[in-house]
């Protein structure tokens, strides 16, 4: 019982392909998904539950939009900045979904060094991923100061259905809300990285086990999620 | 018979997973209070569901007080009748049945029952527990909040919820609901990823999916179930908290209040919420019931001395229910306006539904057939629970139909049906889980004199409450009314049976408390149990000691060579052969 080591352990018997291997895996003892650490699992089954979060948000937002009787705000107007002389639309969100993918990017290449046990790589990429996630809460603050000096309330704003504004603060504030926590614990495991806890095997202070290399990847789970979710909102509250 | 070691022991695999070292408590607090074994957190989890279910029980009876005897009490306001009601239901639905069966019950089997150490993230369980702690601290806190607990209806429907007339409504109540249940959902979240995770990935070696008893499968699915239907119930309540404290209109029509004073909502659609709520509120039936389910077949199993009948077809059956389950919602919206199709389409979902839980009550009842059946109190609830159950059933077929649904939607037979079918159906299937585990958990026998008396009171007794509800229902006495006064259209038989409903219901509680003091006295006076009293095959009985130790098993942990229903085999020596018994059948016995 003194081994922690998860995961990536020791199933190397011959599995058959495709469908088979999915019948044979699931028949089989132990574990369903073969070569998945307990953590990675969790996540994916949180992963799966959050989605119906916001799925339920979203479709809500919908459902809202599609029944109101009185106009909904076009997008492009009241996402427009005023640069250079002439109103861009979506010029904003466009520059914060851009840093928001790209800190996809930088997430995965962290995953990667982490495998290679790179700390320094590892926990440099860890910290611009943190840093293009904040910069996209701060330009996510930026945009409801301006929404909310130009007279947008959760109850009321100047062009049209009510909902608009609820929606919009309820959805945007809780994936900025995902986004923060992701920064926050994105600073804790780059941390860890830095220090060489995966590597020194030192316990975690609340549960006592010992971390491995795997949690940057599990981190990235998260962000990617955070990440797509993203896009679904891009698309159904910017775009359409 | 599904056999799937008939020649005993075949190529047991390697173990795939290291053994993970377990959190050691230091002290009291942390082997006691902050604990992260399963087993402990466990039994927080019933003792939390247990306490507050009392209030629950409570607040039944004085509801009853009012409906039978609306005079003598009238100090019962309508007003204060609304709050008994609406946390009366809630409590039952969320914090005493969803938190005893999968905190409590999932808890304390699924590690030991698949054969692991513990919850794969012993923290996180943890966590669930003192986050479900703290919202049924909130809800309780309701009741000496200002205005007093909301008094919306357990449904909780907009836009009467959040409107001054509702009690609660512009005062406390409904926020500390609505904020509550965020945090049931949270905590529960936690608790969930591990029971999933534990039963996919965390098996010991030899225990396949199809060998699982079918307690896990029930709880595995409504668990599964939960974190699918919850994440609706929490948009809901943030949604409406929104709408009640910085007033969006989400669920908010424009609307005019008392006649004279407006309300600053407008453009909110209520019947959104009731979409999403029972999105949630479906499944949650049978987040419920499929653990009873579980449950109740190995009872039936153990204590008839037979495997199971048609195994297979039970997990496929639970698996579908469950899957069914999530596209029936809008049966309980046939009044509320929509679409005539929309009716056809759910009335037939719900229909087929009919089906598989059709196949599970045929295959407890060809388990039954011809086996050894031992009257044991365990045996005597499931077999209470299968005749409940078909009860329920039957008139859940009345009232899936839209034409028969909606004359009698607004009715106590509504009342009558939902409380046999989900209320005292699932809660027969506690006791008798109770009854059966109880002696594992605490290593003595529940005393059987009063075991046996509160079985008899609790069933004859839900029957003398329940069948002339559903008579009463049906000569259109309607649900939600503190008393139903002078009324030309109903018959005076209706008030006397509405006072023995009251009797009948204040017995049936005398006897609740009876099973309570039973469950304190028995753990100093019971007979001392063994490790395995029921003769039973499953791994949580052939622990190295009872209670199990922290960690469950000794130093190795079981290997597992066959299914959890070798009972009665033809030839071998003992009538139950152990899960983790590696001779082959014929020559298989007792260790």
């Amino acid at each position: 019982m003194a081994e922690t080591t998860l995961g990536h352990a020791n199933h190397t018997a011959p599995r058959p392909h495709g469908l088979h291997g999915v019948a044979a895996d699931w028949s089989s003892d132990q574990r369903a998904f073969k070569n998945v650490s307990w953590g990675k699992a969790m996540m994916w089954v949180f992963l799966l539950s959050d989605t119906f979060i916001f799925g339920c948000f979203l479709l809500s937002y919908m459902t809202a939009r599609m029944s109101t009787t009185v106009p909904w705000p076009n997008p492009s107007e009241v996402f427009a900045l005023h640069l250079f002389g002439q109103d861009i639309p979506l010029i904003l969100i466009a520059i914060m979904t851009f840093m928001l993918i790209s800190s996809s990017g930088t997430m995965a290449m962290a995953v990667n060094f982490g495998y290679r046990h790179d700390r320094r790589k590892t926990a440099v990429l860890m910290l611009v991923t943190a840093a293009l996630g904040a910069t996209f809460v701060g330009m996510q603050a930026f945009e409801w100061t301006k929404l909310i000096t130009e007279g947008v309330r959760p109850w009321a704003n100047p062009w049209g259905a009510v909902q608009f504004g609820s929606s919009f603060f309820m959805i945007t504030g809780f994936h900025g809300t995902h986004v923060t926590f992701g920064v926050i614990f994105l600073l804790i495991t780059a941390r860890k990285v830095w220090r060489g806890d995966y590597e020194t095997g030192v316990r975690g202070f609340f549960t006592s086990r010992r971390g491995q290399y795997e949690s940057v990847e599990i981190m990235g789970l998260y962000w990617h999620f955070v990440d797509l979710v993203w896009v679904f909102i891009f698309a159904f509250f910017y775009l359409w | 018979m599904v056999d799937l070691t008939p020649h005993g022991a075949g190529p047991i695999s390697a173990a795939e997973v290291a053994e993970v070292e377990l959190y050691h408590p230091h002290g009291w607090w942390t082997k006691y209070v902050f604990s992260q074994d399963a087993k402990v957190i466990a039994i927080q989890y019933a003792g939390t569901a247990t306490a507050i279910g009392l209030v629950a029980l409570v607040l039944s009876w004085l509801m009853r007080l009012k409906l039978g005897f609306p005079d003598t009490f009238a100090s019962i306001t309508p007003d204060t009748y609304y709050q008994f009601m609406t946390m009366h239901g809630m409590i039952m639905v969320i914090y005493l049945l969803t938190a005893l069966f999968l905190g409590g019950f999932g808890n304390y089997l699924i590690p030991l029952m698949v054969g692991a150490r513990d919850m794969v993230f012993p923290y996180v369980n943890m966590l669930s527990f003192w986050i479900y702690l703290l919202a049924v601290l909130v809800l309780a806190g309701s009741f000496f909040a200002p205005g007093g607990p909301t008094g919306a209806g357990w449904t909780l429907y907009p836009p009467q919820a959040i409107t001054s007339g509702t009690p609660g409504g512009q005062d406390w109540g409904i926020i500390l609901m609505l904020v509550s249940l965020i945090l049931f959902i949270v905590g529960f979240t936690m608790g969930g990823l591990n029971y999933v995770v534990t039963v996919l990935q965390g098996r010991t070696r030899g225990m396949t999916l199809m060998r699982l008893p079918l307690t896990v499968w029930g709880i595995f699915t409504a668990t599964v179930m939960a974190l699918l239907a919850f994440p609706a119930l929490f948009v809901a309540c943030v949604m409406m908290l929104f709408d009640r404290v910085i007033g969006s209109s989400f669920f908010m029509p424009a609307i005019v209040e008392m006649g004279t004073n407006p309300l600053p909502h407008d453009g909110g659609s209520p019947i959104m919420f009731q979409h999403l709520f029972w999105f949630f509120g479906h499944p949650e039936v049978y987040i419920v019931a499929l653990p009873a389910f579980g449950i109740v077949s190995d009872l039936i199993s153990t204590h008839a001395r037979k495997n199971i009948f048609g195994y297979r077809m039970m997990v496929w059956a639970i698996i579908g229910i469950g899957a069914l389950s999530f596209v029936v919602w809008a049966h309980h919206m046939y009044v509320s306006g929509m679409h005539p199709y929309f009716g056809f389409f759910f009335a037939t979902t719900t229909l087929i539904i009919a089906i598989p839980t059709a196949i599970k009550v045929y295959n407890w009842v060809l388990t039954l057939w011809r086996g050894d059946i031992h009257l044991t109190i365990p045996m005597l609830f499931a077999l209470a629970f299968i005749v409940t159950f078909v009860n329920g059933g039957l008139t859940g077929l009345f009232l899936g139909n839209v034409v028969v649904d909606v004359p009698l939607a607004q009715t106590m037979f509504v009342v009558a049906h939902f409380h046999m079918v989900m209320g005292v159906a699932p809660i027969l299937v506690v006791f008798g889980a109770i009854y059966h585990w109880y002696p594992k958990v605490t290593g003595r026998m529940l005393n059987e004199a009063m075991g046996r008396f509160h079985f008899w009171v609790t069933f004859l007794g839900a029957y003398l409450i329940f069948f002339p509800m559903h008579y009463v229902g049906l000569v259109g006495v309607p649900r939600r009314y503190p008393e139903i006064g002078d009324t030309a259209f109903v018959p005076p038989s209706v008030h006397t049976l509405n006072e023995f409903i009251t009797i009948a219901a204040l017995v049936v509680g005398f006897a609740q408390m009876v099973f309570l003091f039973n469950l304190l006295w028995s753990i100093r006076h019971g007979r001392p149990a063994g490790d395995n009293p029921w003769r039973a095959t499953t791994l949580e009985w052939q622990t190295a000691g009872t209670p199990p130790p922290h960690g469950n098993f000794g130093k190795e942990l079981p290997v597992v060579y066959r299914w959890a229903y070798d009972y009665s085999v033809p030839g071998a020596s003992e009538d139950f052969i152990p899960q983790n018994d590696p001779r082959p059948r014929t020559q298989g016995g007792s260790a």
